[in-house]
């Protein structure tokens, strides 16, 4: 075994005089991928924070190359060779992709900033890791979310990082896209880099990884060779739960009952010819690649960018929506991908948030909501510490049961779940996936959408896939994940390697 | 009339000012010619360039300001401030031009440094820091001055009065200074860091980025260039005026200038260039209703339904972000790039 280049021992950090890392320890060698796993809390990104240098470790030591090491700020780690891809993209979308790689350390000719230069290391760099196409005087803003992944890590080997860590970077990728960072991650291996991966996604844990990190609840739990580990072993460390609970079964007492939505011959300029029926009580997975149009559906259904063409009807009476507070008024609800930004009031406490909904679309419902929202939260086992606590200062997996709370607020008859697991620990996810249970045996119509293929085969009773804005394909519950990328990405195309 | 609406939509922003800019003169010159006058004879090309001068420095300096994501509000008063120190510096003694100029420069400097300390390390925002600052001075303004006040030289009157032709010096200036400031937006660290702290101050931040650097520098260059536009009007005046900064609006028009030419007042967006032909649009328009004689209210109304237009269409061209799939009818629309052929 070769000489780790980073090792960090008995790590600790406290907030507020609150210790959120209990002495965690890591080594990170040459040419090795090492995953670490964890549920949200666990301390993952606050360890991930230290070793970037956004934040300041209070105990325990850092090393690199044996020396050690002590990093007031970002560009201190970048310095020693040590740079991070965070989840929320760092890229400045009205910036050319040289100028976001080369921010803060731009290459100077007699003075000036060498344009040129830069845009030909960029171009280099992207050559590097076999990924041509993208031309850096593009703006980072015009690539796709992958693109602008790649272009991060080209900003971070620009540095001549020696460590690469990467918090969930496959969070807001297609399938298709995973297998290019794949390849990255494999060319950067080969370079003999060090990388650190973050992800809730087992399976790239599993693909990727040499070694495995398990966190829980800001403490050390294991380190082992991922070939020593299977998916349920490691579940089981991150949760104490089996992997049977990960997709609950449908309640005895569903039953698929009358159409509740009913959509012929819709389209808009991002769709066309969507023919959908969802039933009372039945989950309907939308299944495709990123940008085939899944999100454009639902927020077709819901008129935030409605149809333009075809009929719609509701529980069996034809119904126009063009804005999203008509869908609301007729018991849809949309939970968004994004609910940092299109979610959540952030700076507003989780109760004003849950009541958002019902107070602009139902106002005079909202004292009786009130009442209800606090046994709501429970039931969700939304951990906060108080109705007043700001949205913003939750984990990702409490934020999302407040959206959920302020759609349940509304007591809705079709619920569009866009995403409802992006960037959630396990327990959260597990929670989600119970909720959509029990809102089935009531007799909710729900239609989800996922990246994750397995959540969408798990959960789902037929799985429709999209692709360049149409339904292509519709499927059963007992498919595979083969046959649904075979669909996503056209029969006739071969998988992209 | 569809695939020209796409095309501009694909068009940088300051192309589509400068585009603006000439649609306005165009019209003009018809409107004008309908009384009888021609909008491009030698001495009205001299009104519109030296109407442009004074707005052009101040919308130079609140550019940088705006790019940063920072406003300044204090601009009115600097300019004030500044003839007043040269005029009275000079107090019409030739030998005293240089004297007062470096003085009054250096002193909108110190403004500017005090603007970009507060808006740093304070941590309050541009809106509120400037607008306190700019209260100070115009307590000292009122406090101090009941009218005008020193003299400028006759010399000095020159870089106010001459010209080149029908273009005058002021305004060759003013464009070299534009000049100047794009160069270094275009290629120094300072314009880099500039956008970066802008268009997102944590990113720049967590690139490397020391991002009160450029912040301070742009509140600098601000206050910098309200003082050469309050040099320009006491050379015009022949002495300095406690009251001519506000009177010109130097605050408002300039951001609405600003605005006009592209830049994002969230700042991170935009260009020099979109500024001035911004300016010259306020400019050309001005020219147009004094000519025409119309009224003066009607004159704020023009600039004020420009300025919403203009920020209206850009905004509308920032959501269709998306690429169209399907028209209308339900056709397809051919897609110019294929995700895997880039």
């Amino acid at each position: 075994m070769t000489e780790p280049i980073l090792t960090v021992t008995d790590a600790r950090k406290q907030f507020f005089g609150v210790e959120v890392l209990h002495g965690v320890s890591l080594e990170l060698a040459p040419g090795s991928v090492h995953g670490l796993v964890g549920e949200n809390g666990a301390g993952k990104s606050t360890l991930m924070k230290i070793i970037a240098g956004v934040h300041r470790r209070d105990g325990g030591d850092m090393r690199i190359d044996g020396e050690l090491v002590d990093f007031g700020h970002p560009l201190e780690a970048a310095a020693a060779g040590v740079a991070t891809v965070f989840q929320e993209f760092n890229l400045l979308p009205d910036r050319t992709v040289a100028q976001n790689v080369f921010l803060g350390r731009e290459p100077r000719k007699r003075g000036m900033i060498d344009t040129k230069g830069m845009c030909r290391s960029t171009a280099e760099l992207l050559e590097d890791l076999g990924i041509p196409g993208i031309p850096p005087t593009a703006r980072a803003g015009e690539l796709t979310v992958a693109e602008q992944q790649i272009v991060e890590i080209v900003k971070a080997l620009s540095v001549g990082a020696r460590v690469i860590s990467m918090d969930e970077p496959t969070a807001a990728l297609a399938d298709h896209e995973v297998t290019i960072l794949y390849r990255v991650i494999e060319r950067l291996r080969e370079r003999g880099v060090a990388i650190l991966y973050v992800s809730h996604r087992l399976k790239e844990i599993f693909d990727l990884c040499d070694t495995i990190t398990v966190l829980k609840d800001g403490s050390h739990v294991s380190t082992d060779p991922a070939a020593d580990l299977d998916e349920a072993a490691l579940v089981r460390r991150m949760v104490g739960r089996p992997i049977s609970a990960f997709f609950p079964d449908p309640d005895p007492g569903t039953e698929i009952g009358a159409p509740r939505i009913t959509i012929r011959s819709g389209g808009n300029t991002q769709l066309d010819g969507i023919d959908l029926e969802v039933r009372a009580g039945e989950v309907v997975g939308i299944a495709g690649l990123q940008g085939s149009g899944r999100t454009e559906l639902l927020e077709a259904i819901f008129g935030a960018a409605p149809f333009t063409r075809g009929s719609l009807e509701i529980d069996g009476a034809r119904a126009v929506i063009k804005h999203p507070r008509q869908a609301a008024r007729r018991g849809v609800a949309l939970v968004t991908e994004d609910r940092k930004r299109t979610g959540l009031a952030l700076n507003q406490s989780i109760l004003d948030n849950a009541l958002l909904a019902i107070r602009s679309v139902f106002p005079r419902r909202t004292q009786a909501s009130r009442a209800e929202i606090p046994g709501m939260f429970s039931s969700l086992e939304l951990v906060s510490q108080g109705n007043k606590q700001e949205a913003q200062t939750l984990s990702g997996g409490n934020q999302q049961k407040v959206v959920l709370a302020k759609w349940l607020a509304m007591r809705p008859k079709i619920v569009l779940l866009d995403e409802p697991t992006r960037g959630i620990d396990v327990g959260a996810k597990v929670a989600v996936y119970q909720l959509i249970r029990a809102l089935a045996k009531e007799g909710v119509a729900i239609v989800m959408v996922s990246s994750e293929t397995p959540e969408v085969i798990g959960m789902a009773d037929r799985i429709l896939v999209m692709r360049d804005g149409r339904i292509v394909g519709e499927l059963s519950s007992d498919t595979d994940e083969e046959s649904v990328l075979a669909v996503a990405t056209g029969a006739a195309e071969e998988v992209q390697q | 009339m569809k695939a020209l609406i796409a095309k501009l939509q694909r068009l940088d922003t300051t192309v589509i000012v400068l585009i603006a800019l000439v649609l306005v003169l165009a019209l003009s010159a018809i409107l004008v010619s309908t009384v009888g006058r021609n909008l491009l004879s030698p001495g009205n090309i001299r009104d519109i360039l030296t109407g442009m001068s004074v707005l052009g420095f101040v919308a130079i300096g609140q550019t940088l300001v705006i790019l940063g994501g920072s406003l300044d509000l204090s601009v009115p008063y600097v300019v004030s401030l500044t003839s007043l120190i040269a005029a009275e510096t000079m107090n019409g003694r030739t030998g005293m031009i240089v004297p007062g100029v470096l003085l009054a420069l250096g002193v909108a400097s110190l403004i500017g440094l005090a603007n970009g300390a507060v808006v740093t390390f304070l941590r309050v925002h541009g809106f509120i820091a400037t607008l306190g600052v700019g209260l100070i001075l115009k307590g000292y303004l009122d406090t101090t001055y009941k009218g005008t006040a020193g003299q400028v030289p006759w010399e000095f009157q020159l870089f106010g009065a001459t010209g080149i032709g029908p273009v005058p010096i002021s305004t060759i200036v003013m464009l070299a200074c534009a000049g100047f400031v794009g160069f270094l937006l275009a290629r120094s660290k300072f314009g880099h860091h500039l956008f970066a702290v802008g268009g997102n101050a944590e990113v720049a931040r967590l690139s490397g980025v020391r991002t009160r650097r450029p912040l301070i520098w742009a509140h600098v260059a601000g206050s910098f260039f309200a003082g050469i536009a309050g040099l320009l009007l006491a050379s015009r005046l022949g002495v300095g005026s406690p009251t001519v900064g506000v009177q010109g609006s130097y605050d408002l028009l300039s951001i609405a200038a600003v605005v006009l030419g592209g830049t994002l007042l969230a700042g991170g967006r935009g260009s020099i260039w979109g500024t001035i032909g911004g300016v010259a649009i306020f400019a050309v328009l001005d020219n147009l209703m004094s000519v025409m004689q119309v009224n003066p209210f009607f004159k704020d109304m023009v600039r004020g339904a420009v300025i919403i237009l203009a920020v209206a269409v850009y905004s509308n061209r920032r959501i269709v972000a998306r690429r169209e799939r399907f028209t209308s009818s339900g056709r397809e629309v051919p897609q110019l790039t294929e995700e895997g052929a880039r």
